[in-house]
């Protein structure tokens, strides 16, 4: 057995490029994979400051799901979900994603009365959706505690089966290899320090490794969004937060689905490597630290052991945070900007893994168009003055 | 954990308090256009770096204050 080849190239910046992407995480080489494959652009660069997919995207809990309630947003991660069930064979690479089915509990009255209005909502949406009862929670999931006197009485779930998760670094890693195969140029260790404007229209960036004219230029860096904008003169409503998250020591097959938790903050799966994987709510203040406060993760720690007794002698491994760039509703902002041939995508906040490849295809769409892709479209920036919100905070986008 | 230094109590610990995010943020007067309303409910500033920001007794006193903080650093100083 040998060591397998290089999966991309490491190229030098060209001068010029007719797109470039900023962020090397799963958006931008999602965007850049699909700009090749479906509308043949492939004089494209992605840039990023540290390495490939070595922010967010190796920083989240990997959850995917599409249970939304608002029409907007079920169509996009329902779109995005259908991407995933055919990514792996498309990619030629194994990306582990297991639809092992999504739970989301509900505790109170309000929680019932909300999840069973969001299964209907999917249902007409064509999002496979079921509402399950506290003996049925049990028999999917015999761990979670749902007994009377439980500190979190759970009073049902939705489930959606179609739900899962995925192995964050091998969707990168095969974002990137097959962008690279197109002849898109992956540039790690180039950071984007101010961009060339001319006339109200960006024609380039300039970089830690010197400046590179741009047809377009693509923003996809999450929770720096904010910053990389303010270089252009643009004011975007983010606000950027530590969202931290854990993973246990390794165990035997313990939770063989996604248990997710609006009102306590939690949501767990179990990576298929054995470790508990756990999602904490993000940390109130603004920050780019990469880090949250401790009490956080004790909150959060202390809902999970309510819910799993079980897992009361697990040891908690590792804890980190990642970046992350909240929009007033919750939900992703993409599309143009007030400076001609710079476009945006960001805002996904808490939930942007899940995705990585819908992003990617309508992002790519509405930057080869000029014109938004209609899955994107109400998603423009626009709608902050419209009111034409699509306000998923208390919906869906408590956790994702 | 940050310490925030309460102008009526002393530090105490961030989870006494409530975020209020940006200081400094009027009251639009007058007729606004849809633009400057939406920029009052909707746009904040979010730097990395210095954040002149509100934090809320909720635990304690009950005071709103302002304090400055670093984004990356999390040190905080009185505000200027």
């Amino acid at each position: 057995m040998t060591h397998p080849d290089f999966l991309w190239r490491n190229p030098d910046p060209k001068p010029a490029y007719d797109v470039v992407i900023v962020g090397g995480g799963g958006h931008g080489l999602a965007t850049a994979y699909y700009l090749a494959r479906n509308h043949g652009i492939t004089n494209v660069a992605v840039l990023e400051r540290g390495w490939l997919a070595g922010g967010n995207m190796a920083r989240n809990t990997t959850i995917i799901r599409s249970n939304y309630l608002w029409d907007e947003s079920a169509a996009i991660y329902e779109h995005s979900l259908k991407l995933w069930e055919g990514l792996s064979a498309e990619l030629d690479y194994d990306l582990q994603f297991s639809q092992r089915g999504v739970l989301n509990l509900a505790h109170s009255l309000g929680d019932v009365r909300e999840g069973r209005r969001r299964v209907n909502a999917n249902r007409l949406n064509g999002v496979d959706a079921e509402w399950l009862d506290a003996d049925e929670v049990r028999k999917f999931c015999p761990i979670i505690n749902v007994s009377g006197s439980a500190r979190y009485p759970v009073m049902g779930a939705t489930l959606q089966r179609r739900g899962g998760i995925a192995k964050h670094d091998h969707v990168a890693w095969a974002l990137a290899r097959k962008a690279d195969a197109y002849g898109i140029d992956l540039i790690q260790g180039c950071e984007v320090t101010g961009f060339e404007l001319s006339g109200g229209r960006v024609t380039g960036v300039r970089t830690s490794r010197g400046p590179i004219a741009a047809g377009k230029v693509a923003l996809a860096a999450a929770g720096h969004t904010s910053v990389l904008a303010a270089l252009a003169g643009v004011r975007l409503p983010l606000q950027s937060h530590p969202l931290q998250a854990l993973v246990s020591e390794l165990l035997e097959p313990v939770l063989d689905c996604v248990v997710m938790s609006n009102a306590v903050h939690v949501y767990v799966s179990q990576a298929h490597k054995g470790e508990l994987v756990m999602g904490a709510g993000i940390d109130a203040y603004n920050s780019y630290g990469q880090r949250g406060g401790v009490h956080v993760i004790e909150a959060q720690m202390a809902a999970a052991l309510e819910l799993f007794p079980l897992f009361g002698r697990v040891r908690v491994l590792r804890t980190w945070a990642g970046i992350v760039d909240v929009s007033p509703d919750a939900s992703p902002i993409i599309g143009p900007t007030p400076v001609e041939n710079l476009y945006v995508n960001a805002g996904w906040g808490t939930g942007g893994f899940k995705a990585t490849p819908g992003a990617g295809w309508v992002y790519a769409h509405t930057i080869a168009g000029e014109r938004p892709h209609p899955l994107a479209e109400p998603f423009g920036l626009d709608r902050f003055t419209t009111g034409a919100l699509i306000d998923e905070h208390g919906a869906a986008a408590v956790a994702h | 954990m940050l310490l925030i230094d309460c102008p009526h109590c002393g530090p105490r610990d961030e989870n006494e308090y409530h975020y209020g995010g940006q200081a400094g943020i009027p009251y639009p007067l007058g007729e606004t256009t849809d633009e400057e309303w939406a920029a009052f409910v909707f746009l904040r500033d979010n730097p990395k770096g210095w954040f002149r920001e509100r934090w809320f007794h909720a635990h304690g006193c009950r005071t709103w204050f302002d304090v400055e903080r670093h984004t990356v650093t999390h040190e905080v100083r009185k505000a200027r």
